[in-house]
C-alpha cells in the first residue's frame, strides 16, 4: 500500500478476545477525533481492511493466541509493525481465554457448537470453514516480541491514550503503577 | 532480657533475641514484602519474598525466620534480592491460574498487590496452565485451587489457632496442592466447623465465601491478631482457672 501522507500509520489487531479492548479503544470518545488528525488507522476490526499492510508504526494488539490465523496473524503483525503492544490482559497473561486451558479441544468445540446450541448441533470443523484451535490460547509474547503491554480487562481508555501518545512521541511507554493493574 | 544491635539497610537498630529479622525491619518502617506471613500465625519461611542479604554469609535468608545476631548487617532491598522477588511473583503467577478479571478479590488480593510492588509488565515464563480442581462442596465456602499460591496460611490458622487441622499439603512439585482432611471433599471433613478463618486469611482468592461475585470480595485478616493475643493474655480465662 503506498503511504499516501506522513502520519504515523497505527493498526489495531482482534485476536482470541471478546472485542472488549476494542470497546475500550473506543471510550477514548472526542480524543479519537484528536486522534483522528494525528493519525492513519490502516487496519482494524472498526475498519474495513482486507490484509495486514506492510510498514505500520504501531500495532495494538487485542487478545490471546488461540488458533491457527491467530498465530500467522501474530507473526505478519511483527514482520510488518515498528512497535508491537499486547493491548489487554488475554494477550498479555491469557486470561479469560486460557479459561479454557484445562480442557481438551475436541471437549471445547463439541461444547461450543454441540450442547449449547440451540437448533442445528454439528461440528464446525467438518465444513472446513472456522480455523483450527491451537492446543492453547497463550499470551501474545510467547510467541513474537513485544514492546509495550498494556494492563486490564480492559485497560482503561485513558491508559490506551496514555499509551498512544507516548508511542507517537518515539517513547515506548512505561507504565508506572497507576497504570499497571491486571483485571 | 539482653539487647543485640545491628545494621538493617545502613540503619542501626536494636532487637530481642526472640525476635525475627521481619519484626525487626517492621518495628523500624523498613519495608519487606510477604506473602506466606501473617502477624498470628508461626512463620515458615515458605515464600520466600523476605529474603534478605547478611553480610558474610553466600545464602540469602528468609527474614521472617531469621533471629538477630550482635553485629549482624541486613540488607533488605538491593538489585539481588529485587530480581528474586520478581522472580517468584512471576513463577507463582505462571504455575497458577490467576484469571484477575474473573476473580472474587480482584482489586483485594495479595499477589495482585504484590505483582504491582515488583513491577511485573508481563511474565517471561511460559504459563503451566495446570489443571487444579474447585471443590464447592462445603456449605458456605469455596476452595478454587486456581488462585492457591501454596504460602499454607490456611493450614497453619486451621491448626493452630482454630485447632480443627481440616486443611494439610500434599503432592510434590507442581502437584503440591491443599488438600481437606485425608484428601476428601471438602463438604464431607467432619473436622471443618466452618469457621472460615481460612477463607480470611488466604492472601488470594482461593479460598472464597460463596455467593461473592467477581472483585466483589475483601479478606480481613485483623481478627487473627485479637484472638491470638486475647489467649496469650489468657483474657477469656476465669481468675480460678488462671491460678490453678
Amino acid at each position: 500500500m503506498q503511504k499516501v501522507d506522513s502520519k504515523p500509520r497505527v493498526a489495531t489487531v482482534w485476536l482470541g478476545g471478546c472485542s472488549g479492548c476494542h470497546m475500550s479503544f473506543l471510550d477514548m470518545d472526542e480524543r479519537l477525533l484528536e486522534l483522528a488528525d494525528r493519525i492513519r488507522l490502516v487496519y482494524s476490526p472498526l475498519a474495513d481492511v482486507k490484509e495486514f499492510p506492510r510498514d505500520v508504526d504501531v500495532t495494538f494488539v487485542e487478545g490471546a493466541v488461540s488458533n491457527e490465523e491467530n498465530e500467522h496473524m501474530a507473526h505478519i503483525v511483527r514482520r510488518n509493525s515498528r512497535y508491537v503492544v499486547s493491548l489487554g490482559d488475554c494477550a498479555v497473561t491469557g486470561n479469560v481465554t486460557a479459561l479454557r486451558n484445562k480442557h481438551s479441544n475436541v471437549e471445547i468445540i463439541h461444547r461450543s457448537y454441540v450442547e449449547l446450541a440451540d437448533k442445528t448441533p454439528s461440528l464446525p470443523i467438518q465444513f472446513n470453514t472456522v480455523a483450527q484451535l491451537l492446543p492453547q490460547a497463550r499470551p501474545l509474547h510467547e510467541y513474537v516480541n513485544v514492546d509495550a503491554f498494556l494492563h486490564g480487562c480492559p485497560p482503561t481508555a485513558d491508559q490506551i491514550w496514555f499509551a498512544v501518545n507516548e508511542l507517537l512521541e518515539g517513547r515506548v511507554p512505561v507504565f508506572s503503577t497507576i497504570y499497571l493493574r491486571y483485571g | 532480657m539482653s539487647v543485640l544491635t545491628l545494621t538493617i539497610d545502613e540503619h542501626p537498630v536494636s532487637a530481642k533475641p526472640d525476635e525475627t529479622l521481619l519484626d525487626i525491619a517492621h518495628q523500624n518502617d523498613i519495608d519487606i514484602p510477604t506473602l506466606c506471613h501473617l502477624d498470628g500465625l508461626i512463620d515458615v519461611g515458605a515464600c520466600r519474598l523476605c529474603l534478605v542479604e547478611i553480610e558474610g554469609s553466600p545464602k540469602l535468608m528468609p527474614a521472617c525466620t531469621t533471629r538477630p545476631q550482635e553485629g549482624m548487617v541486613v540488607r533488605t532491598n538491593t538489585d539481588r534480592l529485587k530480581k528474586y522477588r520478581k522472580m517468584i511473583i512471576e513463577l507463582l503467577a505462571s504455575e497458577g491460574n490467576h484469571q484477575c478479571a474473573v476473580c472474587v478479590v480482584n482489586n483485594h488480593c495479595e499477589l495482585q498487590n504484590l505483582a504491582y510492588a515488583v513491577g511485573l509488565v508481563y511474565v517471561r515464563f511460559p504459563y503451566l496452565y495446570p489443571k487444579k480442581t474447585l471443590d464447592a462442596t462445603q456449605e458456605s465456602y469455596i476452595i478454587d485451587r486456581d488462585r492457591c499460591v501454596l504460602c499454607t496460611r490456611c493450614v497453619r490458622v486451621c491448626s493452630e489457632v482454630e485447632g480443627a487441622h481440616v486443611w494439610d499439603v500434599a503432592g510434590r512439585g507442581i502437584s503440591c496442592e491443599i488438600v481437606a482432611d485425608m484428601n476428601q471433599m471438602w463438604g464431607d471433613s467432619d473436622a471443618c466447623t466452618s469457621c472460615g478463618k481460612c477463607v480470611m486469611v488466604c492472601p488470594t482468592g482461593a479460598l472464597i465465601k460463596k455467593g461473592a461475585n467477581v472483585a466483589e470480595m475483601e479478606k480481613e485478616t485483623d481478627f487473627l491478631k485479637y484472638i491470638v493475643t486475647a489467649r496469650q493474655k489468657q483474657e477469656w480465662v476465669g481468675e480460678y482457672l488462671k491460678e490453678h
